[in-house]
């Protein structure tokens, strides 16, 4: 294992977010903050709670989900496309490196990145609702693991992408409908039963459901059923990364 | 002479079918200066990059220092040093940051004594802390450079180094790569530039359409292909070559004041003393004398239009 290169990848991605510092802090800040306005005290106070939880304190595990989510995966995107856009990643092609090293600095970088949006967040959502954590092992644990496998998938965007808008296409035509549709701001207990059905074949139900189990117990899906959809997933991306790699797909010619 | 860099029949086809190496066999001594000269898409890129890691060949095997380029590929990729024939750097970067991290993907700790000596060599101490985009082109280069040198390589790969630069800075980059080669490291270049291949190249080889036409030492290129001719400046111009100097096949220049007379090195006689003593025959007295010999250029031409020089 090249650990000196990963470790050279994971800081030159960690120097990029420190420069970029407003971006990457202060806009999931200010959008969540927006958020809890919004939907928390202006139009949550009209809301009646959601099983025992106020409906801000219920949106909040959903919000983190969805900036930690997109940054994940604008993050290990951009990591990785940017050396293909500007040319430097005949570098990290001629190193000693292997595959799972790159992904590990870049997508250990990403992670990091909306980990750390994910814990400020939470962080933001204190001033605003009352927040308990009942199993903060899963949530820890989902959040991880929610990081690291968009991450994978950001990854995996940034060497699919040829161009910069194909890099914002799948989190904006694909993620974000997911996400919204996918119990955020709703249980789906509330929707009609032929919607539940539908529902549960759109995986952030899963992610969200787990994550809002380890806050308030409570659960759209059977808790064991969500770490099972991540691990699938994140198992989905990994191999999808192995096959890039083995085949030099888009990267190697 | 150890061999540092070994290819054999190094093929390697696209999916459209295009061959850009169609069997390229090449050794290469550890500590010359070998350039490759061909015209654009003769393949020399696609050597390098085969080399280096970043195009994975067709067939063929490459070692470097014994290590195959795949089965080895770590100790192969150590050894190696690529700068890439265009400007690739991350432009928020600094200049220290960006070598430093070069260093450590190829292995290697952050030796801060170690980046200031290749910083210090390449005259980028001063600009360390600046942003890259901030660096001019010519400083660009120097830190692909220094990039390269910062694993301490024994083998560089330079892909066109001075490609688009002015006169100064190529001068600079001959004295890098002499300074280089003075510290045991084996370079290959590639170039347009024949006159670059000239002044610092020991051995040269011609690429063209995939294939390695030829590789040889500088100096017996050019002496066993090159025409040399001399030129006879006469005294008094003459309006035209008198009768008893038509056998030699001369060319009367310009103005009529010299004749040109060209031979092959090679051959048994180069009829140098029959001319100059038919000359003296004719009445004609000499004014000088001068020997010129036929560029790598005009050998690399004739090469690659494929008539002999």
């Amino acid at each position: 294992m090249n650990w000196s290169a990963i470790a050279a990848i994971y800081r030159f991605e960690m120097a990029r977010f420190f420069r970029t510092l407003a971006q990457s802090f202060l806009s999931p800040v200010l959008s969540t903050s927006l958020y809890f306005v919004v939907f928390g005290t202006a139009i949550g106070s009209r809301i009646q709670e959601v099983e025992g939880v106020s409906y801000g304190a219920f949106i909040v595990p959903g919000l983190i989900m969805l900036s930690v989510v997109m940054l994940a995966i604008s993050n290990a995107s951009f990591g990785i496309y940017f050396p293909k856009f500007l040319g430097t990643i005949y570098e990290l092609l001629s190193a000693p490196v292997n595959f799972i090293e790159i992904v590990i600095g870049y997508v250990g970088a990403a992670a990091t990145k909306s980990l750390f949006v994910g814990l400020v967040i939470l962080v933001t959502a204190t001033f605003f609702v009352d927040i308990r954590i009942e199993h903060p092992f899963a949530m820890a644990a989902f959040l991880i693991l929610s990081c690291l496998s968009f991450s994978l998938l950001g990854f995996i965007v940034g060497i699919w992408a040829s161009n910069f808008e194909q890099i914002s296409l799948v989190p904006q035509l694909v993620v974000t409908p997911l996400i919204f549709l996918g119990g955020t701001f709703y249980s789906i207990s509330m929707l009609p039963p032929v919607w539940q059905t539908i529902t549960l074949f759109n995986p952030v139900v899963y992610l969200i459901s787990g994550f809002r189990w380890s806050f308030y117990g409570l659960a759209d899906v059977p808790i064991g059923f969500s770490l099972l959809a991540i691990l699938v997933f994140t198992g989905t991306c990994l191999a999808v990364i192995g096959w890039i790699f083995k085949t030099g797909w888009r990267i190697r010619s | 002479m150890t061999t540092i860099l070994s290819i054999r029949d190094l093929r390697k086809s696209y999916a459209d079918g295009f061959e850009a190496l169609k069997g390229v066999s090449l050794d290469i001594e550890q500590g010359e200066i070998l350039a490759l000269l061909g015209p654009n898409g003769a393949g020399k890129t696609t050597l390098i990059s085969t080399v280096c890691g970043i195009t994975t060949p067709t067939s063929g095997t490459v070692t470097v220092g014994g290590h195959d380029i795949q089965t080895e590929f770590r100790a192969a990729r150590r050894m190696i040093g690529l700068v890439p024939q265009e400007i690739a750097l991350e432009p928020f970067e600094k200049v220290w940051n960006t070598v430093r991290f070069s260093r450590g993907l190829f292995g290697y700790g952050s030796d801060n004594a170690r980046i200031e000596e290749i910083l210090r060599k390449l005259s980028l101490w001063d600009k360390r802390k600046n942003a890259i985009k901030e660096l001019s082109g010519g400083m660009k280069r120097r830190v692909l450079i220094a990039k390269a040198l910062a694993h301490e390589p024994r083998v560089l790969f330079l892909d066109e180094p001075t490609a688009g630069v002015d006169v100064e800075l190529r001068k600079d980059m001959w004295e890098i790569v002499a300074e280089l080669k003075q510290a045991g490291v084996t370079i290959i270049l590639t170039t347009h530039y024949i006159e670059e291949a000239e002044a610092i190249a020991d051995r040269v080889g011609v690429i063209d359409k995939g294939e390695l036409r030829l590789v040889q030492d500088k100096n017996t290129l050019m002496a066993q292909m090159g025409k040399k001719q001399i030129e006879v400046m006469l005294a008094d111009p003459i309006q035209a070559i008198p009768d008893s100097l038509v056998v030699h096949n001369l060319t009367l220049n310009g103005n009529g004041d010299s004749l040109v007379y060209t031979y092959d090195t090679h051959a048994d006689r180069t009829g140098i003393t029959t001319l100059l003593n038919d000359v003296a025959q004719a009445g004609l007295v000499l004014r000088d004398v001068q020997t010129r010999q036929s560029s790598l250029e005009e050998i690399f031409v004739n090469l690659v239009s494929g008539e002999p020089a």
